[in-house]
């Protein structure tokens, strides 16, 4: 008889051990473990369930360095209750974890290719990952880009971190929506970046994180550029409750974004995103 | 050796695979210009008697607002044309352009091409359908701005 599955529901106690300020409403922490054991291995892509007491629980993508072991890292844009008390934890508080779940971006499939990141606003948040996935292994890969969009400058995830990944030979361009004078970068949507990257698309894939509208306009764009639809994966957001694929909550035709996703192949999706009200 | 205009603009993406003797004629309306960061290359309500072809560098389109200086709409760079008020009638500029950084750019006479485009329709017809795809991607640009399409749902 197979065993219950009581662990993957059973949140673990750990400590804030450090709380960043991102932007007005985002904040990245770093999670300990209480007992002080190293966090669960994990994958860029993948997520976890945090549990404030009191608040509630939320599925929150991993956005720190899968090398590390010592901490897990998430960053969390207060938009919700639980998601605010997040934010507010001080180091030394608890918050209940359980994962990691769900899918990986494909990036050790696709070494020797060339990689286009598209992130929109928090989306940056779980591609950072793959980024120190690539940054560790630079060598394995063509050329590299990231494209990111946010509404203005002031809520532009990681800035000081781009200058790194600039360093490390990644083409990191920024586009914002509305800016003021003083502003280097580009004004404009993020699928406006996509016809002027250089990319032999022959070679390319490439990973999309954002709201769903603004995945299907990427999505569109990068097709448009000649980027085979089975080389474009997308990180899904649904009410993703149980995390383990019991509760339905977070059904999307088939799939179960917390099992078989977040990360799935655009190819796989596409049917069931035409579909309104899914 | 310094390129002529006809050699540049075979390079540029807005005339890629326009038939040379096209863009020959239209090179005829054609100089190279360049601009120093903070310039501005055309300002709201002037004489729209030009439009760019950008080669180099990045271009902010601006309103001025009288209660909060100047706002940054979009910005277009490199492979991009830029100014589409020589067109139609009052031929005036509706927005600021600015070199947000060094740019190069090549510059056409409107009066000369809109001549050059009524005495070879099909040429104005193959013009007019690559300047209806900036219209429209400009067009789709704003719109995707003005949906705000990195917001997130409450958690």
């Amino acid at each position: 008889m197979e065993a219950p599955l009581i662990e993957p529901m059973l949140t673990a106690p750990f400590r804030v051990r450090k709380n960043r300020k991102e932007t007005a409403d985002t904040r990245t922490l770093e999670l300990a473990s209480t007992n002080g054991e190293d966090v669960k291995a994990w994958r860029p892509g993948q997520f976890m369930m945090l549990y404030v007491f009191g608040a509630g629980e939320i599925p929150i993508s991993i956005s720190g360095d899968p090398a590390r072991r010592d901490n897990i890292t998430h960053t969390v844009r207060a938009v919700g209750d639980v998601s605010r008390a997040i934010c507010q934890a001080k180091p030394g508080s608890a918050i209940g974890v359980r994962g990691p779940f769900g899918s990986a971006w494909p990036i050790d499939q696709f070494e020797e290719h060339e990689v286009v990141l598209v992130a929109g606003g928090i989306g940056l948040a779980p591609l950072r990952p793959v980024l120190y996935r690539i940054m560790a292994n630079r060598g394995r890969y063509g050329r590299v880009c990231l494209l990111v969009g946010a509404r203005t400058p002031d809520i532009l995830l990681y800035r000081s971190e781009m200058y790194r990944w600039r360093k490390r030979d990644i083409d990191v361009r920024v586009t914002v929506d509305a800016a003021a004078p003083g502003w280097q970068d580009s004004v404009g949507p993020v699928t406006a970046l996509i016809p002027r990257i250089e990319l032999d698309s022959s070679r390319a894939v490439a990973f999309v994180v954002g709201p769903e509208i603004m995945m299907h306009f990427v999505v569109q764009a990068l097709v448009q550029r000649g980027v085979p639809p089975d080389r474009l994966f997308v990180s899904m957001e649904r009410n993703m409750k149980c995390a383990v694929g019991f509760c339905g909550h977070c059904q999307l035709g088939p799939a179960f974004i917390c099992k078989d996703g977040p990360v799935l192949s655009y190819s796989q999706l596409e049917p069931w995103l035409a579909i309104r009200n899914v | 050796m310094q390129k002529d205009i006809d050699a540049l603009l075979a390079e540029h993406q807005f005339f890629k695979e326009m038939g040379d003797a096209y863009r020959t004629l239209i090179a005829g309306c054609g100089k190279n210009v360049s601009f120093d960061t903070g310039q501005l290359l055309a300002k709201t309500d002037d004489p729209a008697n030009e439009f760019f072809a950008i080669r180099h560098g990045r271009v902010s389109i601006e309103l001025h607002s009288p209660e909060r200086g100047p706002l940054i709409l979009q910005t277009v760079e490199a492979g991009d044309i830029l100014g589409w008020s020589w067109l139609f009638p009052p031929y005036r500029w509706t927005f600021d352009l600015r070199a947000i950084e060094q740019v190069r750019a090549i510059s056409f006479d409107g009066e000369c091409l809109r001549g050059k485009c009524e005495r070879d329709p099909a040429m104005g017809y193959d013009f007019m359908k690559r300047f209806a795809q900036v219209f429209m991607k400009r067009l789709q640009a704003a719109r995707l701005q003005l949906l705000d399409l990195y917001g997130s749902a409450p958690h």
